[in-house]
């Protein structure tokens, strides 16, 4: 990919920001007694990007994802965040600098909306007002009335509590975001809107995304790159356009699966 | 003689024993919930120790309140004085509703929500108290007040040791064949019960995570 034919900020100019990948699997397996849910994965995550997780339900995927933060440990190899071994450092420290957003399950019901978003600096310690702040400037960042800062989740729309879900991960400004199918259990119509606004908001955050799902449109469209994985295998990296084109017969399969319309989705804006 | 004949002729022994009653009910029940919802939450977060914590409260639960009795009589330092035993018994039977809900409430918590909790960077402590104590309070609470029920008529029983409390009515009753006055027992033991059941009903819902 070039940058001629890309909108307005692209991958090239973010290379300056920094060197290296933020996150990178080398020979990861992660096992459970008599199952190998990952085998040999290496990957790199560029800063900015948007790397898509691909693949059907017991892939590896969320396990790939939860590698990152290590709420699993791999049982070979090592994932290096910020090109520190992430079992060097203080998984506490760790988890804290990275944000994580899964399906609306994962709000607290007993919690508000602004105890909700307001959690991590909490236990940070941020001072009351900044706190208050913060929950103010990201209700409006994902797009919510400040009305809602006292309500509870179940008081709540699916796209709101997910609205609620983003604004809790970006609370404490980690330059990395771990999305576990943060949209899958919405309909359509308000995926639609959540896809788009996270485009917007990620031209502006340019936070380091591991996105996992299993929806080859999400991923066209979200994606910088997509990373197909198989039986606890990456089957290949590819960026959305390459995707399409692929004649690799996973990819290949899935762009049949999900018909001649998956193209247009494609995401132009990032690749 | 009638029962409330008997009541309104004795107020001073009617107050004395109710107040001894809600004294070995309320100091068993508040030891068992001291004891029992912190061996709840070490079994539901080291699931190797539940069947063997669970199985012991269970046939505590067994032996009869008599026998039990009986049993920690002669255990020196406690046999000295009656309201220590029936203390320490009631204490034994009011483990396991406490014990079971504390785990029941705990690992009824949906783990999609401690998963979000830990991969925030929630240390464990912060975890329990701030995530699973609070959701699991409902069910802890209603543990409690089945031991507090439980005790409040159990503890009748410890008249028969002289711990005194409303079994004293109802011995001197069955000694008398009086039914006045074993009614004058049981029915304050049982009011108690009841309000004891609404205040922790009443407490629970005011807890209660909306």
């Amino acid at each position: 990919m070039t940058c001629a034919e890309a909108a307005p900020v692209c991958l090239a100019d973010m290379a300056a920001l920094g060197t290296g990948p933020v996150i990178e699997f080398r020979d990861v397996s992660f096992a459970l007694p008599g199952v190998q849910v990952l085998s040999g994965l290496n990957l790199e995550v560029r800063r900015g990007e948007t790397l898509v997780l691909l693949g059907r339900s017991g892939s590896g995927k969320t396990t790939t994802l939860k590698l990152v933060n290590r709420l699993a440990s791999p049982t070979a190899g090592e994932v290096r965040v910020n090109s520190e071994r992430n079992d060097a450092v203080d998984v506490i420290r760790l988890r804290r600098g990275i944000g994580y957003v899964i399906q609306e399950v994962g709000l607290f019901p007993h919690f508000t909306v602004e105890r909700n978003i307001g959690l991590v600096p909490k236990i940070e310690g941020w001072p009351d007002e900044r706190i208050g702040a913060r929950v103010e400037a990201l209700l409006q960042m994902v797009g919510l009335p400040s009305e809602m800062r006292s309500r509870y989740p179940h008081q709540l729309s699916g796209g709101q509590r997910q609205r609620v879900g983003v604004a809790r991960g970006l609370a404490a400004d980690p330059s990395i975001l771990l999305m576990d199918e943060p949209f899958g259990a919405l309909d359509p119509l308000t995926r639609d809107d959540l896809q788009r606004e996270f485009l917007a908001l990620q031209q502006r955050l340019r936070k380091t995304v591991i996105f996992v799902t299993h929806d080859l449109r999400e991923a066209l469209r979200l994606g910088t790159r997509i990373a197909l994985m198989e039986a606890g295998r990456l089957v290949t990296v590819l960026s959305p356009a390459e995707f399409l084109r692929s004649t690799d017969p996973w990819a290949a399969a899935y762009v049949r699966a999900f018909g001649e319309d998956a193209g247009p989705t494609a995401n132009r804006g990032l690749s | 003689m009638n029962v409330f004949q008997f009541v309104w002729q004795n107020p001073d022994q009617v107050s004395r024993l109710t107040l001894e009653h809600l004294w070995l009910v309320g100091v068993s029940t508040l030891l068992a919930a001291l004891v029992g919802i912190p061996l709840g939450i070490g079994i539901s977060h080291f699931p190797r120790l539940n069947k063997p914590v669970l199985a012991s409260a269970n046939i505590i639960q067994t032996i009869p309140s008599l026998a039990l009795f009986g049993f920690l009589l002669p255990v020196p330092w406690l046999g000295e004085r009656a309201d220590r035993l029936a203390i320490l018994a009631l204490t034994l039977y009011a483990l396991l509703p406490i014990v079971r809900n504390t785990y029941t409430g705990i690992r009824g918590v949906d783990p999609a929500v401690v998963e979000a909790g830990r991969g925030m960077g929630l240390t464990d402590l912060q975890l329990l108290f701030q995530v699973e104590l609070p959701l699991a309070m409902s069910v802890i609470l209603s543990g409690v007040r089945v031991a507090l029920v439980i005790s409040v008529g159990l503890a009748t029983i410890a008249a028969a040791i002289g711990a005194g409390g409303l079994g004293e009515f109802i011995f001197r009753g069955l000694a008398m064949v009086n039914n006045g006055l074993i009614l004058a027992g049981a029915i304050p033991a049982a009011m108690l019960a009841l309000l004891a059941d609404l205040g922790v009903g009443w407490v629970e819902r005011r807890l209660k995570p909306r």
